[in-house]
């Protein structure tokens, strides 16, 4: 297992060095030159190359490109151009902030979509099944940006019970654990648990149908197991699988809350991210797309590693 | 039997010699591996197919049959050893695998998976010769000669895609298919065993018949010793991707010399009510190919087994007659001891068994 | 090569058996019996029928919509739905929305369709020759994509129409880039799939070719699932299409499309919500359509044959 485990991690290391010269190379897709954002419109031609040279931006691309993972690996990102603060402080704080509104979201969604799967899945082709089954499919076409704002109007315009965007009251961005703050949480992570409560949904209702088709719950009944006992079989078997759809679903919404924070001027890394594109800050936007991705590939392995401890069956040796 | 070597007047000449035919899965870790053990599917095999005559191949599941089939094919490339076709070696420059797969063909277990289910039966039969470059119109004019000659009629079948077939008519397309390339050596690796006893008749005769008619030989691999027994000249036993026995049907069947042999032919069931057995002929699963036991690698299930057998590595021995086993028993000056050959295997209640 | 009489001796020569006539078996293709399910499925025909009419809307836009799409009046801004003359009322620049919506349906509809048709070509392409290669050549290809698949598609749409800038061709770039790596990895595995399967072996059994066995055999195999796969990527694509707009990357105004007005509506939530809602009801609409299009074509394919 341990030999498992290590191997898990060996694989992820390649595909984060691959992550990190993507997010390396975004820089270098930009058209023009990497320093037109930093570079006054009237520079002088000796100003710009003495600033390439100061950036490192004259060194052939795979020596800039192992300085730039070497400065990462030691928790430098260098420095956003818009805030001229360091940008990993930036990061750091719009992470804390998305990942509440993230983690909140997924709860929201993972309960709703699996009441709605379990329904589907136990009462195959039934009217309940063919409604979860409406309901999970409208939740995946859902443009949660537009959701957003129609429960803004509902619920802050028309019945004015929340309000419409911000982090808090005082606008600081300090996120605190109060009624006042929770109240501005409410709408943003609804509107993003709609994300994964479809694709919840459907795998529950897949997962539970395939369960119940098999022979050993028929055996179940057959020795006379009531119908609570057979619910707590099917859940047993389920939930590595259920688990494993949520936890990727968590690093799904973690990076890709940008719309909806946008929606909701939630102080997250999407809103960041937002600033970063039309500010041309490069380096900020570097940096909060490697941590999201590196994120997302850290939570695919932490699923994988969970999974198999929970999963008795599962024995990759 | 009913099989002969009725086709071939002249004296019987191989048409495939197979040499220290090898090929070792390595087993597959994923990411950094540490892939130091492979399966030993087939381990150094050698035989000859004489020409004109059907082989068996029989052996336990799991023994390299199928593997063996693919190599022979060179669907697998070996990893060592080769095969000789006609006289040529095969993907040599004098026969490249395109001119070989002319001559020989291949009958797969699953009807249904070994036809394209999205192609006609008359495009998958068409397929081979426009391949070797007949024309498209000439191909399946072809097809439905071909169609007709298994028992299926073109108008009614050609047409119609492989899920539309049963088992049987799929087995005849895929026949077709081999056939429609002109073979001289056709590989039927378990191409009855997943038919209905009574399709499976029906299916035996035609390839009898085809036999005949077209000069064919071929290489039936099968698990079902009758099957095996009604159809084949020659047999060969496989255990754990070596042959251990080599003979004339009617010799291997009838006085088997390898224990294994044996204990295989013990564990056909039978109809006949007073030839019953006390004991299971073979126990126990086939040991794991990954790490064959030392020595002969039947010895841990052999009932005649002796201390040298775990060290001695068998080989084939020619006992006359065309029969050739690899047993230390039959192996003079091997340090096993005949005397105390006592006590063999699991008594049978009839002492004379008579074959219907 | 020889003839045939070998084989034909008991039916005569091969030129005079019966051709296949009129009164031969012929089974429909499946292409044609997923139609005919397909027709049968009353979900797929709605689907079908409201994308067919979406599309018409927009391309026939410029003769059928009432008003100047572009033509703003500040007297007459944010109109409710169902004033003369604004039968959806009008935007924030007094602009009628209709005419907008039909119009902005060719940019909508356009930015989330191509980029699956592009990925779809470009993704099978990789995919099968991943699937079909396999062993190192494979594992290349799909160690790659599997550090595109390290990014949510969402972030990584953003973050590739984000550096390369705001515009019409970057969006449509990115969108693709998030949808090859996507198909790539369904095409492989049913690539791979078919590459295992006996019919291949017995392909190639026959002596034919790579490019022969993957143009006569594994693409008829493996193009359907891969389509399959990509319809049900169409409503993704609309969402993040619409969504690239929205946040100001895609589409330019005053050009009209559905994001790009839903977000310069926003304002308007407090004093026209319905007239502000309007876009994003009809990015919902193409989406579940495609959606439930997407699952009736599963569903037809999937049948027990």
């Amino acid at each position: 297992m341990i030999a498992y485990l290590l191997r898990r991690v060996g694989y992820a290391l390649p595909t984060m060095l691959g992550v990190a010269f993507l997010c390396f190379m975004l820089v270098h897709l930009a058209p023009g030159d990497p320093l037109v954002s930093i570079l006054p419109p009237d520079a002088s031609a000796d100003l710009q190359k003495q600033l390439m040279r100061l950036y490192g931006f004259d060194r052939p691309l795979p020596v800039q490109f192992g300085h730039w993972v070497w400065r990462a690996l030691q928790g430098d990102l260098g420095t956003s151009i818009a805030t001229a603060r360091p940008v990993v402080h930036e990061v750091f704080n719009a992470v804390g902030n998305t990942f509440i509104l993230a983690t909140l979201a997924t709860l929201i969604g993972f309960t709703v979509g699996s009441l709605f799967g379990f329904v589907g899945g136990y009462f195959r082709n039934s009217w309940m099944d063919r409604a979860a089954s409406v309901v999970s499919v409208i939740g995946v076409s859902l443009p949660h940006y537009w959701i957003g704002m129609v429960l803004v109007i509902i619920f802050s315009v028309q019945l004015m019970w929340l309000p419409p965007s911000g982090a808090g009251p005082s606008g600081s961005g300090q996120w605190q654990w109060d009624v006042a703050h929770v109240k501005y949480l409410l709408l943003p992570a609804f509107t993003m648990s709609f994300i994964p409560m479809g694709i919840v949904a459907r795998t529950v209702r897949a997962l539970v149908g395939d369960i119940l088709a098999q022979e050993f719950v028929v055996g179940l009944r057959a020795r006379g197991l009531g119908e609570f006992g057979v619910f707590r079989h099917v859940v047993k078997n389920c939930a590595p699988t259920a688990l494993a759809v949520m936890g990727l679903q968590l690093g799904y919404l973690l990076g890709g809350s940008i719309l909806i924070e946008t929606v909701f001027s939630w102080p997250g890394t999407g809103f960041l991210l937002n600033q970063a594109i039309f500010q041309r800050d490069l380096p900020l936007l570097q940096g909060v797309i490697l941590i999201l991705a590196l994120f997302f590939v850290g939570l695919n392995l932490a699923v994988d590693v969970l999974q198999m401890l929970l999963d008795p069956r599962i024995e990759r040796t | 039997m009913s099989a002969t070597m009725a086709g071939t007047g002249n004296l019987p000449r191989p048409l495939m010699r197979v040499r220290n035919l090898m090929k070792h899965f390595p087993l597959r870790r994923r990411a950094i591996g540490l892939g130091r053990s492979s399966v030993r599917a087939v381990d150094g095999i050698s035989f000859d197919v004489m020409k004109g005559e059907t082989l068996g191949v029989v052996g336990e599941s799991g023994c390299g049959k199928s593997t063996m089939a693919r190599v022979l094919m060179q669907l697998i490339r070996q990893d060592s050893g080769e095969v000789v076709f006609d006289g040529r070696t095969v993907g040599d420059r004098t026969l490249p695998l395109q001119a070989f797969r002319r001559q020989a063909q291949m009958v797969f277990q699953d009807s249904y998976a070994s036809l394209n289910p999205r192609m006609t039966i008359e495009d998958s039969i068409a397929f081979g010769p426009i391949v070797h470059g007949t024309t498209p119109a000439k191909a399946l004019d072809r097809s439905h000669a071909l169609l007709a000659r298994v028992g299926l009629a073109p108008a009614r079948f050609a047409g119609r895609y492989p899920h539309e077939l049963s088992g049987g008519q799929r087995q005849r397309v895929n026949i077709a298919r081999a056939l429609a390339v002109e073979p001289q050596l056709v590989i039927l690796d378990e191409a009855v065993s997943a038919l209905d006893k009574s399709v499976e008749a029906q299916v035996l005769n035609l390839l009898e018949d085809l036999k005949r008619e077209l000069a064919l030989t071929y290489l039936f691999i099968s698990h079902d010793l009758n099957v095996v027994r009604y159809l084949c000249d020659r047999v060969i036993v496989m255990y754990l991707g070596q042959v251990v026995e080599i003979g004339p049907a009617a010799e291997v069947f009838d006085s088997p010399r390898h224990p294994y042999t044996k204990a295989l032919l013990r564990s056909v069931p039978s109809g006949d009510p007073l030839r019953r057995l006390d004991a299971p002929p073979l126990s126990g699963d086939p040991p794991n190919p990954i790490e064959p036991p030392s020595g002969c690698r039947f010895h841990p299930r052999c009932v005649v087994a002796q201390p040298v057998c775990s060290r001695a590595v068998p080989s084939l021995t020619d006992c006359g007659d065309r029969h050739a086993v690899a047993c230390l028993r039959w192996q003079s000056g091997s340090g096993y001891s005949p005397a105390s050959d006592i006590g063999g295997l699991p008594p049978i209640r009839t002492v004379e068994v008579s074959h219907a | 090569m020889t003839s045939v009489s070998a084989v034909s001796q008991p039916h005569g020569d091969a030129g005079l058996l019966p051709r296949l006539d009129a009164m031969a078996v012929r089974s429909p293709s499946h292409r044609a019996r997923v139609m005919r399910r397909l027709a049968r499925d009353p979900i797929a025909m709605m689907a079908s029928a409201i994308i067919l009419a979406l599309i018409v809307a927009a391309i026939c836009a410029p003769w059928l919509m009432p008003a100047d799409p572009f033509a703003t009046s500040m007297l007459k801004r944010l109109r409710p739905v169902g004033t003369p003359g604004y039968l959806l009322g009008s935007d924030e620049l007094g602009r009628d929305m209709l005419s907008r919506l039909m119009l902005g349906g060719r940019l909508s509809l356009f930015m989330g369709i191509a980029p699956v048709v592009m990925a779809f070509v470009i993704g099978s392409a990789i995919g099968i020759l991943a699937g079909y290669a396999g062993g190192r050549i494979n594992m290349l290809i799909m160690r790659c994509i599997d550090v595109f698949y390290a990014f949510p598609s969402v972030l990584l749409a953003i973050a590739l129409s984000g550096a390369l800038g705001a515009g019409i061709t970057n969006a449509l770039i990115s969108l693709t880039a998030v949808f090859v790596p996507q198909i790539a990895r369904v095409a492989e595995s049913v690539t791979t799939q078919a590459r295992r399967s006996d019919y291949v072996e017995a392909a190639r059994a026959s002596g034919a070719s790579a490019t022969i066995i993957v143009w006569q055999h594994v693409l008829r195999n493996v193009t359907g699932p891969i389509f399959v796969y990509a319809t049900s990527l169409i409503s993704v694509s609309m969402i993040l299409a619409s969504g690239l707009s929205f946040l100001g990357l895609g589409v330019k105004p005053p050009e009209p499309e559905w994001g790009l007005m839903l977000n310069s509506l926003r304002a308007a939530i407090y004093g026209q919500p319905i007239v502000a809602a309007l876009p994003g009801v009809l990015i919902f609409l193409t989406s579940i359509s495609f959606n439930l299009l997407a699952d009736s074509l599963r569903m037809a394919m999937e049948v027990k044959q």
